[in-house]
């Protein structure tokens, strides 16, 4: 009662039928050419058009290949795919962002730097990685193509309200301890199905001083604890990230939404139905093991004995096995997860003056045109270049492996992206999930090693 | 694809394996489809688990075992974990199944089957395990899920269970409606919300 994720809900309800779910009003819709042709075929088989065309932006991420996008896609089905979304997007009127736009890049990136997604807003894209969104204050959860089509077509969603949970961290992060690392250990804490059935709120002092990226790596990996979604509070961090975007309000219009996204909190008296709390200090570095993303440990740390067997096989590792120093095939960089600026400057910090491991593959993808061109402007291109890496062109990669960008059978990765599971980068590939500091450290050195050890 | 649901009476398709992600369901190479053909899924649900790098059935995947069949699916805990794909509900509709029987279901997955006419019945640890066991000891074994009654029963031990669905989502299901067409019946209602936005 009385939470921030109860504010924005109720806020948003335009009917609540009886015996069923709520009817919840959506301010923002995104759409990638996966999870959307199909919707758009049910829209012109009912002969309807979106209720709402300028609250829904549609981009290509998935499909796209991290080199030559200037030059059509090779691959015919992902070529289609492509088309398909653009032709869709012109015939209903909406907003695309096609690749090599300026604009172009990942959803989940594009959204927060373009100032799309602003505090107090509910948003939904079919794809479970919009809990990114939640970083700037908003209600934000992925959703199936059946009901992209139900928004497209009523810019509603029939939804069962979730339940709310309190995420409390306190304290300080240690040296080398990113967002990404204070995921991975609540999903190592709560499991992938802690938080199934909830919405989390993100509280406590640790949280209150991530950076934005921070937050967006932390709202990113909510689904990954079984979440609808997560989000933070705005405050101060989120008004200077957002002053200034294209999409955000200008002038006399800023300073009233300011206002009220100052009062977008949760109550002294608010209830969660679950609430938990966890020490800063107790984290270190992270990365995983196994076959889902809560299935993870310090980096120091040795596989907890009774892991499951069929995930010890599928990565060759044993229980008992500490992980440092074990052979590291690809390091990949980018992901909704760890694709914007900061990861690459962290990345940066370790490459700087080192060389790439023989016998690594990198892939070094921004998550937008907009990253890419930033870390351009400072110059981190250049040391990264220096160090043997190459930026690629951006895109969702090898996240998912939708394009080229495929890590082969039975080769170990690490990767900055969120999901570890059986064929997820590529069918028979193995991946341990961690932070850029991590990835940057195994790149250099080919081995799983501690990022401490270049502080 | 949209049909009406009421009482089902069918043997199982056991897979005791905890946190099934919707990778595994249908991996994303599967993903490209721009059409919604439910038989192109559902020859692929499983693909990884069920053929081999060469296409090749792999001995021991139940999908695979003639001794198992029928329309529902039994599974353990958190089915249809990570990406909210509903091309995984695609491919089990599509393969045929009717009915998943879990521990617990990851959220936008229960609804994407919810959505696609396959019934997620939730049930207890103890039900499930003992239906586990049950089919595995003679695959002939059948279950009742009985929608308007909202009940689950091993029709060998006899263990019945009810489960919880959402009253609106049970009358679409018994009816064939999808939310759409409530939606669109209900535009006044967000007219009038967005009016009181402005």
């Amino acid at each position: 009662m009385n939470t921030l994720f109860d504010k924005i809900w109720d806020a948003h309800i335009v009917d609540k039928p009886e015996g069923g779910p709520d009817q919840v009003y959506i301010d923002r819709l995104y759409c990638h050419e996966v999870t959307s042709p199909q919707a758009f075929d049910g829209l012109r088989a009912r002969g309807i058009k979106c209720l709402r065309p300028e609250r829904i932006f549609c981009m290509p991420d998935h499909n796209t290949p991290t080199h030559d996008q200037d030059k059509p896609i090779t691959e015919p089905l992902s070529k289609t795919q492509v088309d398909t979304l653009e032709r869709n997007a012109r015939e209903f009127g909406l907003t695309y962002y096609g690749m090599m736009s300026p604009d172009n890049g990942i959803i989940h990136v594009v959204g927060p730097e373009k100032g799309l997604s602003l505090p107090g807003m509910t948003i939904v894209c079919g794809d479970s990685h919009t809990s990114t969104h939640g970083a700037m204050g908003a209600v934000a959860f992925g959703i199936g193509t059946s009901e992209v089509e139900m928004v497209m077509a009523s810019q509603c969603i029939l939804q069962k309200k979730p339940k709310s949970m309190s995420i409390r961290v306190e304290g300080e992060l240690g040296p080398g301890v990113t967002a990404k690392d204070l995921a991975l250990y609540l999903m190592m804490k709560l499991t992938t199905s802690g938080a199934t059935g909830y919405f989390i709120e993100y509280r406590g002092s640790t949280v209150r001083s991530l950076s934005m990226e921070g937050r967006l790596t932390l709202s990113n990996l909510s689904i990954e604890m079984g979440a609808r979604g997560g989000f933070i509070a705005p405050d101060e961090t989120t008004f200077e990230y957002l002053k200034g975007r294209e999409y955000a309000p200008k002038g006399e219009e800023w300073d009233k939404a300011v206002a009220f996204w100052r009062t977008l909190k949760s109550g002294d008296d608010a209830v969660f139905d679950r609430e938990v709390v966890f020490d800063a200090a107790d984290i270190k570095p992270m990365i995983t093991y196994g076959t889902n993303p809560g299935m993870g440990m310090p980096i120091d740390g040795t596989i907890p004995a009774g892991t499951a067997q069929k995930a010890l096989d599928y990565m060759d590792f044993k229980a008992g096995e500490c992980l440092l120093g074990h052979k590291v095939d690809y390091v990949f960089l980018g992901a909704c997860t760890n694709g914007r600026i900061e990861d690459f400057r962290a990345f940066a910090s370790i490459a700087a003056g080192r060389r790439k491991a023989p016998g690594v593959t990198a892939w070094l993808v921004p998550g937008s045109w907009m990253v890419k061109r930033q870390i351009e402007a400072e110059g981190l291109d250049k040391v990264l270049e220096a160090a043997g890496f190459e930026i690629r062109q951006p895109g969702c990669s090898a996240c998912l492996a939708m394009n080229d960008d495929k890590i082969p059978a039975g080769k170990y990765a690490v990767s900055t992206s969120n999901r570890n599971f059986e064929g997820r980068q590529g069918p028979g590939s193995r991946t341990m999930l961690a932070s850029p500091l991590t990835a940057a450290a195994a790149a250099v050195t080919g081995v799983v090693t501690d990022p401490r050890e270049f502080l | 694809m949209k049909q009406k649901f009421d009482i089902i009476e069918s043997t199982c398709v056991p897979l005791p394996v905890d946190n099934v992600d919707t990778d595994q369901i249908i991996p994303a190479r599967f993903l490209k489809a721009t059409t919604r053909e439910e038989k192109f899924f559902g020859n692929n649900l499983f693909c990884d688990w069920r053929y081999d790098r060469e296409g090749k059935p792999k001995a021991g995947f139940v999908l695979n075992d003639s001794r198992f069949g029928g329309c529902i699916l039994v599974a353990g805990e958190n089915f249809g974990s990570g990406s909210s794909r509903e091309h995984a509900a695609w491919a089990i509709a599509g393969y045929g199944f009717r009915v998943v029987i879990a521990k617990s279901f990851a959220d936008i997955h229960k609804n994407n089957e919810l959505n696609n006419f396959v019934l997620p019945v939730q049930a207890s640890a103890a039900f499930v395990d003992e239906l586990q066991a049950g089919i595995a000891a003679d695959p002939s074994l059948k279950v009742r899920v009985d929608l308007p009654a909202q009940t689950v029963t091993n029709l060998v031990t006899g263990r019945t269970e009810t489960f919880d669905i959402m009253p609106y989502k049970k009358y679409c299901l018994m009816n064939a409606l999808d939310d759409i067409d409530f939606m669109l019946a209900n535009k006044s209602k967000i007219e009038s919300y967005e009016k009181s936005k402005c």
